[in-house]
């Protein structure tokens, strides 16, 4: 079995939404039904046999070629499988995925990974604004699993975050973990202004000192966590810059946002 | 059956079915990591009065342990899974929470979770806070050198207390060497505990006394100073015995254990006074693992 690949025919003019394409859905379905599939592309429903040429079989391992940053949704609510996606992909990509794994060769659009639940989002260029963060609306942005960064991020990465983690290797935007309310976001790049804005809990871990660190946020001094060796220790099998840490426990701490709770934590590595 | 001059004799030792969990103890150096595990099994020798039996099943290296510290791993058992909650929860409270530099890992990731970091969080008075990292959930407490980690529950498993064996030797110092010999031999063996004071007994017993309110009483047919005026077990040229307590995850485990203290012993052999090997039970009416010492040693 070849996996099933869907190869993008023309230029995109308008966004299409293309959250119906996950490993669950497309499972037993034939060629011909899969091509009969309806996507929504502004106002007009697109069958998928317009847009894409279709080759192979593999439901449970899906490749989107020749992609564009006009498909959005991808692997939106995806339970199982994999999805690997050669070019830029849209916006909400991985939306409320439950499981599995999805790999995009290039950009993202905003709001990735916002309400996912678990599973793996590797993203092997730049994620646009709102990384893992909630939309308008929505009291939790990213509710679990891995999410691994190999470019930069844009701004509001985290923003509402509820669990799981965020690996970024570049540098992040503004207020990159604003309101946070559980979970890990590691950065090994620089992070810009705002950083941890209105944090509640969770843990922003540094490689060097940010931009600033908001005035709501308080310095409680050099300290070796314990629990860093074993979040080190459990990147080890990523696909990543993240593997290759060295064990380290020292960080600088500050904790805030004290005008929120307080509970979140800036980390920096020393 | 005689090996190096040691008789076994035909019968067996009767152990009962037990819960037990396992709960690794990291620390700055492993002085620290076994001040606590020393604390965390302290009074914990028998479950007559102890709650739980407890004990260090063995030090563990920087790449056995989750957080590459140096630490040592605990097995406790006890008669329910409830009674095993309580004991675990006061031990890691007291001992382990308390003392410097050290972390609590589960020991077993299967059966029934037991709280391990997950009531003991609250000591943290809401400056807590916990992450969740491979699937497990790790609590941190800030205490005054830093943060107590604690994985949030540990696994139980079905498990065999009572796995025993008795020496009968010539004199108290031979019996004590045939003891010390024998516990060495059996803290190579994994799963399994010795829970007694340097994993030896003197005070062997029996169910009932005289007295109402005893549930157990001293094993007279085995005390070599009373064997004039009791139904003694014991031969003129025996004036000593001691017993080896075995706990063990499974009765593999305690088998294997015996075997290797039973060979341990035999290996001193008569020339250092050892006698007799025997071993306890209640006419296999009460426990449900019967350890045969001829099958054993066979």
């Amino acid at each position: 079995m070849s996996a099933l690949t869907f190869t993008l025919k023309e230029t995109l003019h308008q966004r299409v939404d293309l959250s119906p394409l996950t490993p669950d859905f497309l499972k037993g379905k034939s060629p011909a039904e899969i091509s009969a599939i309806e996507l929504a592309c502004g106002n007009r429903r697109l069958r998928v046999g317009e847009l894409f040429a279709l080759s192979g079989d593999d439901a449970c391992a899906l490749v989107i070629k020749n992609s564009s940053s006009k498909l959005d949704r991808i692997g939106q609510a995806m339970n199982s499988g994999s999805i690997t996606v050669h070019g830029d992909a849209g916006a909400y990509l991985g939306f409320a995925m439950k499981n599995g794994a999805i790999t995009v060769h290039g950009n993202v659009g905003a709001y990735a990974a916002s309400a996912m639940i678990n599973g793996l989002l590797h993203i092997r260029g730049n994620a646009d604004d709102f990384l893992a963060a909630a939309i308008p609306g929505e009291r939790h942005g990213m509710k679990g699993g891995v999410v691994i960064v190999t470019g930069n991020v844009g701004d509001r990465t985290g923003d509402h975050m509820r669990r799981g983690q965020v690996l970024i290797e570049g540098n992040t935007g503004d207020f990159c973990a604003s309101r946070m309310l559980a979970g890990t976001i590691a950065v090994l790049g620089t992070a810009a202004r705002f950083a941890g804005l209105g944090m509640k809990r969770g843990a922003l871990l540094l490689n060097t000192m940010p931009a600033d660190i908001p005035a709501t946020f308080n310095d409680c001094g050099l300290h070796h966590l314990n629990y860093l060796t074993l979040l080190i220790k459990s990147w080890q099998a990523l696909d990543s810059k993240f593997a290759l840490l060295e064990p380290r426990s020292r960080v600088r701490r500050y904790m805030g946002d004290l005008a929120n709770a307080g509970k979140g934590e800036i980390l920096v590595w020393q | 059956m005689v090996i190096n001059g040691v008789t076994i004799d035909d019968t067996f030792a009767e152990a009962f079915g037990m819960k037990a969990t396992r709960v690794i103890i990291t620390a700055h150096n492993l002085k620290w990591a076994y001040h606590a595990a020393t604390a965390a099994t302290g009074f914990a020798t028998s479950v007559i009065a102890c709650g739980c039996e407890a004990g260090i099943e063995r030090s563990l290296e920087r790449e056995e342990t989750p957080d590459g510290r140096p630490g040592a791993s605990i097995l406790l058992f006890a008669v329910s899974g409830k009674e095993l909650a309580k004991q675990l929860e006061r031990r890691i409270g007291q001992c382990v929470l308390t003392s410097p530099t050290s972390a609590a890992f589960a020991g077993i990731s299967e059966g029934e979770p037991l709280p391990l970091g997950k009531n003991l969080r609250y000591f943290g008075d809401g400056f807590q806070s916990s992450k969740l990292i491979a699937g497990k959930r790790l609590w941190r407490v800030p205490v005054m050198d830093g943060e107590f980690l604690c994985e949030e529950t540990t696994g139980t498993a079905k498990a065999v207390g009572g796995g025993n064996f008795l020496i009968l030797a010539s004199t108290q110092a031979q019996a004590l060497a045939a003891g010390e010999a024998a516990v060495e031999a059996m803290r190579k063996m994994p799963n399994v505990i010795m829970p007694f004071p340097g994993g030896v007994v003197r005070s062997g017993s029996k169910v009932g006394s005289k007295y109402k309110t005893l549930m157990a009483s001293t094993n007279d047919a085995f005390c070599p100073t009373i064997r004039g005026i009791t139904q003694s077990e014991l031969t003129e040229d025996i004036d000593a015995v001691l017993e080896i307590v075995i706990d063990g995850l499974t009765d593999a485990d305690v088998r294997g254990a015996m075997h290797a203290g039973i060979a341990a012993v035999c290996e001193l052999g008569a020339k250092h006074g050892v006698r007799r090997i025997t071993a306890g039970n209640y006419g296999g009416k009460l426990g449900q693992f019967h350890f045969r010492l001829h099958q054993i040693m066979s």
